[in-house]
């Protein structure tokens, strides 16, 4: 009974001194970054574009806008392949298959971002410069690069919600004379509709979140893109740039930056926490 | 969620403490530490390859990280030896000895299809802060400027910003690349593409274009012709371990020059 009493007692501090570093990281970069915030204005900081630290000005909207679009465009390109692989896999294929490719899919999580970063420097980049136009490094590069980073997120995470839903759920849609299709359409997404979105929103946490692929491929210009063929900075890549050498107000810009990622990403979360404990109440199927 | 960030925190610690043993293997007495530019690390890689060939006990490690970088890590104590690929400004003139150890010409560099081979300081200013847009006002063909530029706070940048632009700012426009070769693989691909990097690594795959009349190279650089230089400085501050002594020794003895020179750059005096 003792001894159940000590490792109770050890495993409590391990457990609060992994999150006690989760407050600390919070509690600096906030205590780094608001209070330039808060001198510099936030419109001024956030709805500015002017951004050139050697002269004082710190905007960040044309960032922002760059984190978004990327974004965007990465979870465009992630749902159309992650959420149709997750049908097919859990659908229409025989299991023996499935069982095969959703772990190479997850295998593409362990490939080191820098690795995707060169690979579109050398193959995606060229390619739009010549047949699209433009400087080839841009947000549809770093969409794509992006796209197929989060594919591991959203695949894995959509087919076990898929698999999630009960067997009955099927069979009565299919027993209803529903078609493979209708019972996927009508029935099993909508069921696993839970699942699908926190998968979304979390590969979504990750595309915001990437660095070094995103200064590789999306050319770290400060102008406001107007097409998908312009290049952009993201939140990410302008802290990254320029950590290195800033000093001063320019380094809490820096984390300034980092606090207005730090939310983005929170809300994120949150939302994909909120959204994958919520169960729809749908009455009597059991 | 939680346990996610949970194993992500472990990792973090388990790498920590792994790459604090093998730190503390390296004899510190015997690692003289080089941090700093990336122009300037290619050649202090080199040196301290054919330094090392000679004094194999004494170790020395290059590391690049950025002007800026090198001059903070010597003031935490990082670094031996910081490496600095523009002039110090007076405050850091101050707080640091320095050494120049080589000159570089800054060379402004297009792809080898463009028919543009000389520029003025003037034009070369125009492009950057975005004034001039089309090749076809500095003689090239028609079809719009890519300007290729260096993340805020790189040497190269700034020793750019000094000679070239003066009080005018680079254009939002441009392409933030964070390395020499980087901005050498862009403008390899390019053909409309436009960078400046440093002169000892431009190569055989791009053209760096005349500045003022005054082709790039050693001798205009020496002669006082080609305008675009800048010094590569070693930076030290306090007291100075006699290990990395006896390697800035040995950078500035002529064999080191002559390393240097074979290399591009241009000798310090």
């Amino acid at each position: 009974m003792k001894q159940d009493k000590v490792i109770s007692a050890i495993l409590l501090i391990v457990a609060l001194s992994a999150i006690s570093g989760l407050a600390l990281i919070t509690v600096f970069i906030f205590k780094e970054g608001l209070p330039v915030i808060l001198r510099i204005g936030g419109q001024q900081f956030f709805l500015s574009s002017k951004w050139e630290p050697s002269t004082g000005h710190f905007g960040i909207f044309s960032m922002i806008v760059g984190s978004m679009v990327v974004t965007v465009g990465a979870m465009v390109i992630g749902i159309i392949f992650g959420l149709g692989l997750a049908i097919v896999l859990t659908q229409f294929s025989p299991p023996g298959l499935a069982a095969v490719i959703k772990p190479t899919i997850e295998l593409l999580a362990g490939i080191p971002s820098v690795v995707y970063g060169f690979m579109g420097v050398v193959t995606l980049v060229p390619l739009i410069r010549e047949h699209l136009g433009g400087p080839g490094l841009s947000v549809l590069a770093a969409s794509v690069v992006l796209g197929i980073m989060v594919l591991p997120t959203i695949t894995s995470i959509s087919v076990d919600a898929l698999q999630a839903v009960p067997r009955l759920y099927f069979e009565g849609s299919i027993a209803l004379g529903a078609t493979r299709w209708q019972t996927t359409y009508m029935v099993m997404l909508k069921a696993a509709k839970s699942g699908i979105v926190a998968a979304v929103i979390l590969g979504m946490g990750r595309a915001i979140g990437e660095t070094m692929a995103v200064i590789m491929v999306a050319g770290n210009s400060l102008k406001l893109p107007h097409s998908i063929l312009d290049p952009v900075r993201t939140l990410t890549s302008n802290i990254a740039l320029e950590m290195g050498y800033a000093s001063g107000d320019h380094r809490q810009a820096l984390f300034a930056t980092g606090v207005t990622l730090f939310v983005i990403i929170m809300v994120l979360n949150s939302i994909a926490l909120a959204v994958s404990r919520f169960r729809p109440q749908r009455g009597g199927v059991r | 969620m939680l346990r996610n960030m949970f194993r992500l925190l472990s990792c973090g610690a388990a790498i920590a403490l792994v790459l604090l043993c093998g730190s503390c293997k390296n004899d510190s007495q015997r690692t003289v530490n080089v941090v700093g530019s990336t122009s300037i690390q290619p050649f202090a890689e080199l040196l301290a390859q054919e330094y090392n060939k000679k004094n194999p006990v004494q170790r020395i490690e290059v590391q690049g990280g950025g002007s800026t970088a090198g001059l903070q890590a010597v003031t935490n104590g990082l670094a031996d030896i910081g490496m600095c690929s523009r002039s110090l400004n007076p405050d850091e003139a101050q707080q640091f000895s320095q050494i120049t150890l080589a000159r570089d010409g800054l060379a402004i560099v297009v792809n080898p299809v463009n028919p543009v081979k000389g520029l003025t300081v003037e034009q070369i200013r125009g492009i950057f802060s975005g004034r001039i847009k089309d090749w076809k006002e500095v003689g090239g063909q028609a079809g719009p400027i890519r300007l290729i530029t260096r993340e805020e706070g790189s040497g190269t940048r700034e020793s750019f910003v000094h000679l070239v632009m003066g009080k005018e700012n680079i254009a939002h426009v441009a392409l933030t690349q964070e390395s020499n070769g980087a901005v050498k693989a862009l403008v390899k691909g390019d053909p409309a593409a436009i960078g400046y990097m440093s002169l000892g690594l431009v190569g055989k795959e791009l053209n760096d274009v005349s500045v003022d009349g005054a082709e790039p190279n050693a001798k205009n650089v020496l002669a006082g012709e080609y305008k675009l230089v800048r010094p590569f400085l070693f930076v030290t501050k306090g007291t100075v371990r006699p290990g990395a002594t006896k390697f800035i020794d040995y950078v500035l003895s002529p064999e080191g020059q002559k390393i240097l020179e074979a290399e591009g750059l241009i000798r310090a005096k």
